[in-house]
């Protein structure tokens, strides 16, 4: 059996964490292939790279700021040793670049099974509102603002609560006017504009990982409840859940947008049984663990198919399985971080 | 009124239900009483046969499963209807 040479990133598996470790545990759990696994990281002190039982070795990979050009010398640098048969980013940030060089990396050899440019953008936090009237999704109403005065002019037709998020990450609950300012201004620090005001559904709170063939079929459909959620609102435990709404729901997004790759659907779903779409996450979410777990391991199924395997959906899954994340200290050297820090590899 | 075919129970009074991820724990009158709804037992047969196996006044016990269906209901054990 040929030993496949992966890439993977978000290796940053801390609070608020990235799946890289989880989308590399799945992956050496399968029992179809071999693996060496090539950590891409972006700082020294991400976890994984430490974590020499999933990580055969790690190279730092330049900031997704930086853009296509420093990646693609970094990645040619890396290949030139390891002769990687693919690469899985996993970080929303970085998959622009991703997509831009997928062509070239082919050249080199490296596949990616990624969604393309239009696909990335359709669910885009700026234009998910659009793509769900276009496409008969739920999404929860949302204005955008530029600046500061946008806000003061709306003062008046604000209903409470009301959700402030940010261009990329962190959002903020507020139940007043004084709220909603204090909330802007500290995303704003964060994140720059525009903001982001979302419409408050309250629910419970569902996420779904699905993975899509790029030709509209879902191989893979797995709904999961928050069972607990840290201050990032972050599941730090979770439940497979056995819902024909959900799993169509994924299906649905997974055909409307032709989604190639794995993505995750953030949904709220109502007492009365509403699915609200609050977001979609381009990749596999830092839980995607739980879906080998519970019999359909997506990341070696994204790995098979980007190898170029034709895939039958997967039918069934063990319903009830339960993940709980935990903390662990893992202690290593000084001359590792030394390595990582000073050569950019380990 | 029926549990919903997908919601697991077991013995020791633990309750799942596999569509929320709602789970519950009752005691072990609650695990007959959802027992006897699973095997599609009747309001009156359950009265019946929990007074005949308990030292307990039918109008209580009757009051009480009122209590204990309203619950279920609520937390989406029962068939809606």
């Amino acid at each position: 059996m040929k030993k496949l040479v992966i890439g993977v990133t978000a290796l940053n598996a801390v609070d608020s964490p990235g799946p890289g470790v989880a989308v590399i545990r799945a992956i050496r759990e399968s029992k179809d292939f071999e693996v060496r696994i090539i950590g891409l990281a972006y700082e020294a002190m991400e976890p994984g790279l430490y974590m020499h039982d999933l990580v055969d070795k790690t190279y730092q990979i330049p900031y997704p700021s930086g853009g296509t050009e420093p990646l693609m010398a970094r990645l040619e640098y890396i290949q030139e040793k390891e002769n990687m048969d693919l690469i899985i980013p996993n970080f929303d940030a970085e998959l622009f670049n991703f997509i831009k060089l997928q062509d070239k990396l082919l050249a080199m050899g490296i596949r990616t099974f990624l969604p393309d440019l239009d696909q990335l953008e359709s669910r885009d936090k700026m234009k998910l509102a659009g793509f769900g009237k276009k496409n008969g999704f739920l999404i929860p109403e949302e204005h955008y603002l530029h600046e500061h005065i946008e806000l003061k002019r709306m003062e008046s037709d604000l209903k409470y609560p009301v959700v402030v998020k940010g261009k990329y990450y962190d959002a903020i609950v507020a139940n007043s006017f004084d709220q909603v300012e204090k909330a802007f201004q500290k995303i704003q620090a964060k994140w720059g504009l525009p903001i982001i005001l979302q419409e408050f559904i309250k629910g419970t709170e569902i996420n779904i990982a699905a993975l899509g063939d790029g030709e509209g079929n879902t191989i893979s459909v797995i709904p999961m409840r928050k069972l607990y959620i840290t201050e990032k609102g972050k599941a730090w435990a979770g439940v497979t859940l056995d819902d024909e709404l959900l799993l169509d729901l994924g299906r649905k997004f997974i055909k409307a947008t032709q989604w190639r790759g794995g993505c995750e659907l953030e949904v709220m779903l109502t007492s009365a049984g509403k699915p609200f779409i609050l977001e979609v996450n381009p990749r596999f979410p830092a839980w995607i663990y739980l879906t080998a777990a519970a019999g359909q391991n997506q990341p070696a199924a994204l790995v098979k198919m980007a190898m170029g395997e034709k895939l039958t959906p997967f039918e069934t899954y063990d319903v009830g399985k339960i993940f709980i994340r935990y903390a662990w200290d893992l202690v290593t050297d000084i001359t590792e971080f030394q390595k990582i820090s000073g050569n950019g590899e380990l | 009124m029926k549990v919903k075919k997908n919601i697991a129970t077991s013995e020791e009074g633990f309750i799942f239900n596999p569509s929320t991820g709602d789970s519950f724990s009752t005691n072990n009158i609650g695990t007959e009483i959802i027992l006897a709804l699973k095997q599609d037992k009747t309001v009156s047969e359950i009265v019946q046969e929990m007074c005949g196996k308990y030292d307990v006044e039918p109008t209580l016990f009757e009051r009480d499963l009122d209590e204990f269906m309203t619950l279920l209901k609520e937390f989406n054990i029962l068939e809606q209807g």
